[in-house]
């Protein structure tokens, strides 16, 4: 009998030989080309000792990168924020011509290069443009500026949110929303004691992605930044500019800093997705 | 006079959408219409000059070489590590699963400079190959190795959801008529499968072709041998070259605009093929 069962092979499936085959093949793999570059830059960070490693972070324009880049991150990931919220309300609630276009459109930045991105707004507001001299005369300074490292990285990170919100609240339907208006509600308060509880899981979904990107953003921020050391350097630029330096234990303590924000976004990202699945959109495509 | 939106009692309609149109004009389509009306302003023949000089081309080449390559390795090792993912189970599956998005997640620059040290010769790859006489960073190969890194999610992430929708009495009915595991794979399941590899495709290869940041380090960035497109602009805007930096743009863009279409078409033969299933 328990012969019988040992050599029972499911005849839709592969060999078990096949199958140990297989996965060893997928796990070296992943091991190879994503764990390995991981442990990469924590090695490499740690090589020349923790002094090293925390003298990295003392240094003045290594602070002003940190903060420039969650300056950069307040203000380009809150815009977005308004922006997906009402692009899925728009969208996911109303029937209209020509929707399908607008939904392309939005997802437009996805499929453009990063320096393309930054560079769209040197031809706009550079010193050569058109707006160049109009805004030198006024004194403002878009580009290798605050101004221009916000746009570059709004740019980018443009369709997150909006993405992950409008087929999550096409599912939900409009019937949540009618019963509550029906019932006397307010449209304000409709959409905050109804639509937001709804989407709330998938609202913080897409602001960890949306985050994750504006703080790393590197092609799209190097274009319009000018480089200046503490003043239009973020983080991923400073990481560029001590490697170039061949300061590579400093560039690799500051790396240190972004693949921690990057493995804290993807254990978020796993939690909400595990706990959460049915209620972000993102959880039922996989 | 047929209506443009359907009626709907649910309000904010106006708001909302005109919200969305003026951040999406102000955000992107303004900017990107600067960019194509600067380079109507280069005129055609200088244009021309400028998009298909030899430094170029060949960085367009590198560009879109490197990327059909990583690409295609993505889709081999991509389409077995969704199906083990999918189809077996094992210890640290999850933690695999979590793993795969690592390459959206990790800042490109970082990504870079890790490459670039791991697959320098002295790096614990790159001293591998070393003696062998095979160079992987600063040469083209380089660029392939850190796009496989870039791309691999688009397509687990694509193949992954098709196959865990796979319908396995099918697979039963294929071993039932007298089919071996390789015929039923080769025959019934991977047909199946080919729209979301081919979608998989476009998304990891349109990604690759545009990405700067994790290459940069790792590619040597020699002109001519193994300098990317995206580079060539950047290099371009340093020297103040406004209309060179914008005719690579534009080519870049156009390629970019098909490669959307040719994506949004598969992801509708997809949707089609798989609405009866």
């Amino acid at each position: 009998m328990s012969e019988a069962v040992s050599r029972y092979r499911d005849p839709a499936g592969e060999s078990p030989t096949w199958r140990v085959l297989l996965t060893l093949v997928a796990v070296a793999f992943l091991a190879i080309v994503v764990i390995l570059p991981l442990i990469t830059v924590f090695y490499e960070a740690f090589r020349k000792g923790a002094a090293a490693f925390f003298e990295a972070f003392q240094e003045p324009d290594a602070i002003a990168a940190i903060r420039l880049t969650l300056t950069v991150a307040a203000i380009a990931v809150p815009l977005n924020l308004v922006f997906g919220v009402a692009a899925a309300w728009a969208i996911a609630k109303f029937d209209f011509r020509g929707k399908t276009f607008l939904v392309t459109l939005i997802d437009l930045p996805f499929s453009i290069s990063p320096v393309i991105s930054g560079l769209v707004y040197v031809l706009l507001f550079g010193a050569q443009s058109y707006l160049g001299p109009i805004l030198k005369s006024q004194g403002i300074q878009i580009i290798f500026a605050l101004p221009g490292i916000v746009l570059a990285t709004v740019f980018v990170t443009f369709p997150f949110i909006a993405r992950e919100l409008i087929p999550l609240m096409q599912e939900q339907g409009t019937g949540d929303e009618e019963a509550a208006l029906s019932l006397g509600a307010t449209g304000w308060q409709t959409f905050w004691y109804v639509t937001l509880p709804n989407v709330k899981w998938g609202l913080l979904y897409g602001v960890l992605l949306c985050n994750a990107r504006a703080m790393g953003e590197f092609g799209a921020v190097s274009v319009v930044s000018g480089h200046v050391r503490g003043l239009t350097e973020t983080m991923p630029l400073h990481i560029e500019i001590l490697y170039n330096e061949y300061n590579f234990a400093a560039a690799f303590a500051i790396a240190t800093l972004l693949a921690l924000l990057a493995l804290v976004t993807l254990a978020l990202k796993t939690l909400l997705e595990l706990r959460y699945g049915d209620e972000i959109a993102a959880g039922r495509k996989h | 006079m047929t209506r443009w939106r359907q009626p709907s009692i649910l309000p904010g309609f106006g708001l909302t959408l005109g919200y969305t149109l003026l951040y999406l004009t102000l955000i992107i389509l303004v900017p990107l219409a600067a960019l194509v009306w600067r380079s109507t302003g280069i005129g055609w023949s200088a244009f021309w000059a400028l998009a298909f000089d030899q430094r170029t081309l060949l960085a367009l080449r590198v560009s879109f070489g490197a990327a059909l390559i990583a690409a295609a390795v993505n889709v081999v090792f991509g389409v077995v590590v969704a199906w083990v993912l999918v189809r077996y189970d094992f210890p640290g599956r999850r933690l695999v699963d979590a793993i795969i998005d690592l390459p959206f997640a990790l800042p490109t620059a970082v990504a870079g400079i890790s490459l670039a040290a791991l697959y320098a010769p002295k790096g614990w790859i790159g001293q591998i190959f070393a003696p062998l006489g095979i160079k992987i960073a600063f040469t083209p190969l380089g660029i392939v190795i850190a796009l496989i890194f870039v791309g691999l999610p688009f397509v687990v992430r694509t193949v992954q959801p098709v196959m865990a929708e796979l319908d396995r009495e099918v697979e039963e009915a294929a071993a039932t008529l007298g089919a071996n595991r390789f015929q039923t794979l080769a025959q019934v399941v991977l047909p199946m499968l080919v729209p979301a590899i081919l979608t998989g495709f476009a998304l990891a290869f349109a990604r690759a072709v545009g990405e700067y940041g994790s290459v940069i380090f790792i590619a040597g960035n020699v002109p001519y041998v193994s300098e990317i497109a995206p580079l060539l602009i950047v290099i371009r805007l340093e020297e103040f070259n406004y209309a060179g930096a914008t005719s690579i743009a534009c080519i870049m863009l156009i390629i970019s605009f098909c490669m959307l279409l040719i994506i949004n078409m598969l992801q509708m033969w997809s949707r089609r093929r798989y609405s009866n299933v």
